[in-house]
């Protein structure tokens, strides 16, 4: 039974890495080399759309990382995504060169209107791709690291944890707002030319971007399935469920949070730095609370504690939004507050959680049917959760079963 | 008092929580491969006894020495496992989302840090260790159930067996047949006997037919201190214990 469950969440896993993947090449072809005419032909429009809802759902994937497999619900995880993007929009920024209205060959056009004499020092080293890639890496990581030392160190979990992930992201969100700071204060980033020698806008360039996002996100799958598959994944929903436990075996919980969530953060910043390109602008309204927030909510709909389900969750929900927004704009905040509520309350575990449950208890059907047709009193197989996730249904904190002993 | 033969030396420890002395001037002392029965009324420190030793709590005063030598109030909760002092709590607490085996494979002795575990593959002493501690605990039919499916006597044997697998010198075992039929009972008594062979055991009970049934020396605890030390038909009989127990 237990095997059998692991091949079909195998199995799962493997059929969205192939379909990805084809998409990573289907896509492009139908855009470049099929006649505008034809019925297959997907508009330009399209393949930056979705490249972005890919984008969105790489970082659905991160949180769940840390939300579904660790307890650690991070409202703030929006901060990496958005540093991850300014890295590549600082790159993209210095790719301009002369071409901008100022024409200055080293200063970005902002710069020059707000009077910069020379490039700030953080800027240096952003003309070349692969140190820009580096502090895609890097940049989202380190803060990770040093925020969740400190916090996991302290022992700060569950709502309280949420409230200074969420402190976070408005404090970068204030600051980047700020004309001082040196990275465009709140009109941001934008104006892009080229990446690696090619024209951002050009068809080609948004085919190749679309891509790579869905190649990345394939390898993400991939990643965060061995790593949730490995003896550290266990370990890692062991603190999730009991962390005095993992404590009094020896495991230090924080150090397992800790990785979970760097990991987590350079994976947002890698989402973030594919989705700048494609939508040509990165500003600080993507430090906005509001929009971690949103994260959660594609990852709630989708099922966390499942690998694909947050995908699914970005790609469903972002799809929805633009299509409500472009019908009904006034009230797309409430439907998805109302969704949100609707999850907690009807489905806890998501889409892919009741597909699994659903599918749990039709095999549990058919072997009973079966056996009573044989006429046999053979044992029948309960029904039961497909998966591993979930502690209670509607506990959205990461406060565990912990025993608290009284004296 | 020489302390060499000791694997557990309390001595003077004292801890107050908002004025509330929880433990007040205990004294225990538990020699090696020795096991011992603490029983004592609701309240009387058993419980914050076991989070001094195990590093969950710190004493305000007090020497608290491990083997002999190791002063436990200088370490941490990880590091104290890792010494060898394995502790069952109260309500069982094992993790409910994987399977009998793998709450075994998390909990056995091994390297404790992310990147081992990260790459972890399981060796055959590994899954032989796994199935001796099965055939302990009982569970050998079970392997592949998730533990929250398992009753709430499994459950406690399921964490004793956790304990085991950590290869503890010492196990602190906190009201292990709270919950059980008369059976299971009985079937725990024997377990931690045969834990008791090659380990030192502290076991905390309200059970007194349980505590018969281990036949060891017995503390009865009472407000945080020390009331009565000897075998059990000693301690029923002090005036004192029978005064704390029936409230005169």
């Amino acid at each position: 039974m237990i095997t059998q469950r692991f091949f079909s969440a195998d199995r799962r896993i493997a059929v969205t890495i192939v379909a990805l993947l084809a998409a990573a090449m289907i896509v492009p072809l139908l855009n470049l080399a099929v006649s505008p005419q034809s019925a297959f032909y997907i508009p330009p429009y399209i393949v930056a759309l979705v490249g972005k809802y890919l984008c969105y759902a790489l970082l659905a994937l991160a949180l769940d990382l840390v939300w579904g497999y660790c307890g650690i619900l991070s409202l703030g995880h929006g901060a990496f995504f958005a540093l991850g993007g300014y890295a590549m929009g600082m790159y993209l920024m210095r790719q301009i060169g002369s071409r901008g209205v100022y024409g200055n060959p080293i200063l970005p056009d902002f710069m020059v209107f707000l009077n910069y004499k020379e490039l700030p020092w953080f800027w240096y080293g952003f003309d070349h791709f692969w140190f820009a890639a580096l502090m895609v890496l890097a940049v989202p990581g380190l803060l990770s690291f040093v925020f969740g030392w400190f916090a996991f160190r302290s022992r700060v979990t569950g709502v309280y944890l949420s409230i200074i992930t969420q402190a976070m992201t408005y404090a970068l969100l204030l600051a980047f707002f700020r004309n001082d700071m040196g990275f465009g204060g709140n009109n941001g980033l934008t104006d892009f030319k080229d990446v690696l020698g090619f024209s951002v806008p050009a068809d080609a360039t948004r085919s190749a971007l679309f891509a790579a996002s869905a190649v990345t996100l394939a390898l993400a799958v991939f990643v965060t399935a061995a790593i949730v598959r490995s003896k550290y994944g266990k370990l890692l929903m062991a603190v999730r469920d009991a962390e005095s436990r993992t404590r009094f075996l020896g495991w230090r919980a924080e150090n397992v949070k800790l990785f979970a969530f760097t990991v987590s953060a350079v994976m947002a910043g890698i989402a973030g730095a594919l989705y700048v390109p494609q939508v040509g602008i990165i500003n600080p309204g993507e430090f906005d609370p509001a929009n971690s927030i949103e994260v959660v909510i594609w990852t709630a709909v989708g099922g966390r504690g499942t690998i694909v389900g947050p995908i699914i969750g970005a790609l469903l929900v972002n799809a929805g939004k633009s299509w409500f927004t472009g019908v009904l704009p006034e009230f797309w905040l409430f439907a998805l507050g109302g969704l949100f509520v609707a999850v907690t309350l009807l489905l806890p575990k998501g889409i892919v959680g009741v597909w699994d449950s659903w599918r749990g208890k039709t095999k549990a059907l058919r072997a009973a049917s079966l056996a009573a047709e044989a006429g046999a009193d053979a044992e029948v197989p309960q029904p039961k959760i497909v998966r591993s996730a979930a502690r209670t249904p509607g506990a959205w904190s990461a406060t565990g079963s912990e025993p608290q002993p009284a004296g | 008092m020489n302390k060499s033969n000791t694997i557990l030396y309390l001595d003077g420890v004292s801890v107050s929580f908002d004025g509330f002395r929880a433990i007040n001037n205990l004294s225990l002392v538990l020699d090696k491969g020795e096991m011992r029965a603490i029983i004592g009324p609701n309240g009387a420190g058993k419980t914050t006894m076991m989070d001094i030793v195990t590093g969950k709590t710190r004493p305000d005063e007090g020497e608290v020495f491990f083997d002999g030598q190791v002063d436990l109030t200088r370490h941490d909760e990880a590091e104290i496992a890792m010494m060898g002092i394995g502790r069952k709590f109260q309500k069982p607490t094992v993790f409910e989302s994987h399977s009998v085996e793998d709450n075994l494979m998390l909990a056995l002795k091994a390297p404790r840090s992310i990147f081992p575990a990260l790459f972890h593959r399981r060796s055959a002493a590994e899954a032989r260790r796994i199935d001796d501690i099965l055939g302990i605990i009982r569970l050998g039919d079970k392997r592949d159930e998730l533990a929250a499916n398992l009753s709430h006597g499994q459950k406690q044997w399921l964490e004793i067996g956790m304990l085991l697998a950590q290869d503890p010198k010492l196990l602190l075992v906190d009201e292990p047949v709270a919950g059980m039929t008369d059976a299971e009972t009985e079937e725990t008594a024997r377990l931690l006997k045969d834990i008791a062979r090659d380990h030192s055991v502290v076991v905390v009970e309200h059970d007194m037919h349980f505590v018969r049934e281990l036949g060891v020396k017995v503390t009865c605890l009472h407000e945080g201190s020390v009331l009565s030390e000897g075998t059990l038909d000693f301690v029923s009989a002090d005036e004192r214990v029978v005064e704390v127990y029936l409230g005169r």
